[in-house]
């Protein structure tokens, strides 16, 4: 056989299939990456640094003494002083203004703030992200079939998707973009992106929501045949990110457009707007997936 | 080679008055009156300069005494970066003389109200409604009644037919709108309309410190992020005199080679599905995600934001990574270049990119292109080579070219560059100096100073123009990238072809909206 045909032939071996195998496994992290900042409570002494340093207000320091602000019980502080006055103060952090550049990690004096490993964030209520836990995740056994007979009961078996961008900065883009890879290839998992809004059951949005583009974000969500569901992806189209403030932006879609789920991040990972996606179609809360908690992989490069 | 004195002669002489120059040798700063400013450009282009950009501002609410200005920022090759200043509402348009400058002329009048007379084309550029409220604080001045409002330029005859694309597009793209002209299948004009993404960056940053805007300065474009944060950063060193450590310098090349090999893998990955050829779509898309990969063991984000920082480096390199950098890269690029090579040897594939959107050399020239849009089209213009900055001093570069001008030449051209960037990358990850990541500022910048400075990206040149105000922050910042001015040149490619080939052609160009747009 002349050699082209037989290093033809030998393509799909020396090839692997390199597709991801998310939801059913843990997305593939690096030991570097910067997810969701994490506080370590027990370390944390409410001096405000990291409530100093974040260049878009994500990080609060507030001293509600009730139950009115909603059970924020991420942290408080562990001082002695603090404990015995009724006022605890409680760090809050809004993932959905997060732009995950860890600059609160550098700037804590007690290191109390690590780089966290979590990139699956996504939630229906924009309200829940502001405490960002994670509830107990959901058994392990089958949900990914689970997620299929979802999507089978709802859509026959598919999702079509339309990405609305509304003024981001190209890197959720380039991330949803990266869902149609060969690692992420989520047509995989029955949903796949269409030309048209007329043929979308989801929207898809990045970016601030520009004034230039308000017209066309509502056009097209109006074109979109019922039932349709919004998915705002990166901390543009939550909260404005680090465009929050601007006069020609609305500082993110909700003003716009109902949002079903929010998918934080700077950029969300892939990973994660899958995540959001899912969710946008009943899976569960949070942590859709099934997986043990805790568990992320790692290396494999 | 022009030096300071001889462009001090010529613009003497042309001026007929004598001219000084403020700021360092290699930044002039000129005052002129808004009569002089076509006239000291005339001067200037016999040597060769090239527009870099063309900025309002408004100092009134400066300490300084001031009011509504307009800065014009040439290039002299081998020489001076040359900024001719003139404090007016009103002046006549370089366009005409310069057409590179034309988007900078509307954008300076929509954001400011400072009217170029004589513009060909005075549409609005930034502000989509007529009455548009201002976003920056000059702004104030904008009388929108005398702007008139858009309307898109269209051909007209027997047959001739419009067709609207966007602004909201079929694939994940960025919005834009473009409206062909078109008979039958062949495009007889086109026009662009930008700016949908206007997210007021410039604005946002004025009265920030300098290390608050870096954030919004790097998100001016999610895959360019390294090309604009060093770009600010050096403009904001050169205004505090901070010397960077050496490590930190060669990191950021290393930073921004990274950046350029996986956009140009990303992007012939993109011209394979501009002709809906999948197998290059899905083999480089692949290599595109691994290169993220090692982007993100190395700094922690897959797109490198947030590593560089005025001073050097927010933080260290992840050591292990770093340590098997080379190999990696070594591999991918083999692979790389094997998926190149299949395509190039497919008749099908390189049929559709032979001979499609062509720019030619004096084109490139008279709009202003920059990047791998210029390379293709015969001209010799890449930062790193024609002024190497910190970092790139010492690097043999081989600046690489094409002379055909289409679509087949920017695909050349974009190959051989991530070569060498795979090259330069093994290189340097191997020999990485030891010594600080990071310096503090020198010195405070002098209120009122302000700095130029550029970083070559995977797109062309971005320029940062950033004046101080007191206690380091920014009085104003001014942001130009490579797609800001490559989107005439993609206009002025497009006619006569197919429109079915425009989707091939703008990937060629792989421009970006949101840097454009801000």
């Amino acid at each position: 056989m002349p050699l082209d045909v037989v290093r033809r032939l030998l393509t799909p071996i020396l090839n692997p299939v390199p597709t991801s195998r998310y939801p059913e496994a843990a997305p593939l992290l690096q030991p570097a990456t910067h997810g969701l900042p994490e506080l370590d409570s027990y370390r944390c002494n409410a001096d405000g640094a990291c409530v100093a340093v974040c260049p878009t207000g994500a990080i609060e320091l507030t001293t509600a003494d009730s139950g009115a602000s909603a059970a924020k019980s991420k942290s408080n502080s562990k001082s002695k002083s603090a404990a015995e006055t009724n006022a605890k103060p409680i760090w809050q952090l809004d993932a959905g203004k997060c732009i995950f550049c860890n600059a609160c990690v550098a700037a804590c004096p007690n290191d109390a703030i690590r780089a966290g490993s979590r990139v699956e964030l996504a939630s229906r209520d924009r309200g829940a992200l502001v405490e960002c836990a994670i509830p107990g995740r959901a058994p392990a056994d089958a949900a990914a079939e689970h997620l299929r007979t979802l999507i089978a009961g709802r859509l026959g078996r598919s999702l079509h998707v339309r990405h609305l961008d509304a003024g981001s900065c190209n890197g959720c883009d380039w991330e949803i973009a990266a869902l149609l890879n060969p690692y992420h290839d989520v047509q995989r998992l029955g949903i796949d992106f269409v030309a048209s809004p007329r043929h979308a059951d989801l929207l898809l949005v990045t970016g601030v929501m520009t004034r230039n583009l308000e017209e066309a974000a509502r056009r097209t969500y109006d074109a979109m045949p019922e039932p349709r569901l919004v998915v705002a992806v990166g901390a543009c189209a939550i909260s404005g990110g680090v465009f929050a403030g601007s006069p020609v932006t609305g500082n993110g879609v909700g003003g716009t457009l109902p949002v079903d789920v929010f998918v934080p991040g700077c950029p969300p990972r892939p990973e994660a707007i899958i995540e959001g996606m899912l969710m946008a179609l009943g899976g569960p809360r949070s942590g859709p997936l099934g997986r043990p908690s805790g568990d992320t992989q790692q290396g494999e490069s | 080679m022009a030096d300071v004195r001889s462009i001090k002669k010529t613009l003497a002489v042309a001026l007929g008055r004598s001219v000084s120059a403020s700021g360092p040798a290699d930044d002039m700063q000129i005052a002129v009156s808004a009569a002089e400013l076509p006239v000291a450009v005339a001067a200037l282009l016999p040597l060769h300069a090239r527009h870099v950009m063309l900025l309002g501002m408004d100092l009134s609410a400066s300490r300084r005494k001031g009011g509504p200005a307009v800065e014009e920022v040439m290039a002299i090759p081998g020489g001076p970066i040359v900024r001719l200043r003139a404090e007016t509402t009103e002046y006549p348009s370089l366009t005409p003389l310069m057409p590179a400058a034309q988007w900078d002329e509307r954008e300076a009048r929509d954001l400011f109200g400072i009217v170029p007379t004589g513009h060909p084309d005075p549409r609005p550029l930034v502000h989509h409604e007529p009455a548009g409220a201002a976003t920056l604080a000059g702004a104030a001045t904008l009388a929108g009644a005398t702007t008139p409002r858009f309307r898109p330029f269209v051909a007209h005859g027997e047959g001739v037919y419009q067709l609207p694309v966007g602004p909201i597009h079929a694939g994940v793209i960025e919005p834009g709108h473009f409206r062909f002209s078109a008979v039958g299948e062949s495009v007889l004009h086109l026009d662009a309309r930008l700016f949908y993404t206007h997210r007021g960056l410039e604005s946002l940053v004025e009265g920030r410190t300098f290390d608050a805007a870096l954030p919004i300065v790097e998100r001016a474009c999610g895959v360019c992020t390294v090309t604009h944060a060093t770009a600010f950063c050096r403009a904001v060193e050169r205004l505090t005199q901070t010397e960077v450590p050496a490590r930190a310098l060669l990191a950021r090349v290393l930073l921004a080679e990274m950046e350029r090999l996986y956009n140009h893998v990303s992007d012939l990955g993109n011209m394979c599905a501009g002709v809906g050829f999948n197998f290059g779509v899905s083999r480089l898309g692949w290599h595109k995600e691994r290169l993220l990969r090692l982007n993100e063991g190395l700094t922690g984000h897959r797109y490198l934001t947030g590593v560089v920082a005025p001073g050097g480096l927010r933080a260290e390199l992840d050591a292990a990574a770093l340590a098997g950098l080379g190999a990696a890269v070594k591999e991918i690029d083999h692979e790389v270049r094997g998926v190149v090579r299949v395509l190039l040897r497919s008749e099908s594939f390189m049929a559709r990119l032979h001979g499609t959107g062509i720019v030619n050399t004096a084109d490139a020239l008279r709009l202003g292109a920059l990047g791998v849009a210029a390379r293709a089209s015969g001209v010799a213009i890449d930062l790193r080579i024609d002024r190497p900055a910190e970092g790139y001093e010492g690097l043999d570069l081989p600046l690489i070219s094409a002379a055909t001008g289409d679509v087949a030449a920017r695909f050349h051209v974009r190959a051989q560059e991530a070569a060498v960037s795979a090259g330069l990358i093994r290189d340097i990850a191997g020999r990485l100096p030891g010594g600080p990541v990071r310096v503090p500022l020198a010195r405070e910048a002098h209120v009122g100073d302000s700095a130029i400075a550029g970083a070559e990206g995977p797109r062309g040149a971005s320029w940062i123009w950033l004046m101080a105000a007191p206690h380091g922050t920014v009085r104003r910042l001014h942001l130009r990238s490579a797609s800001f001015a490559n989107w005439p040149v993609v206009a002025a490619a497009v006619p006569g072809n197919l429109v079915p080939d425009f989707p091939i052609i703008n990937k060629s160009f792989e421009l970006c909206y949101a840097c454009t747009d801000r």
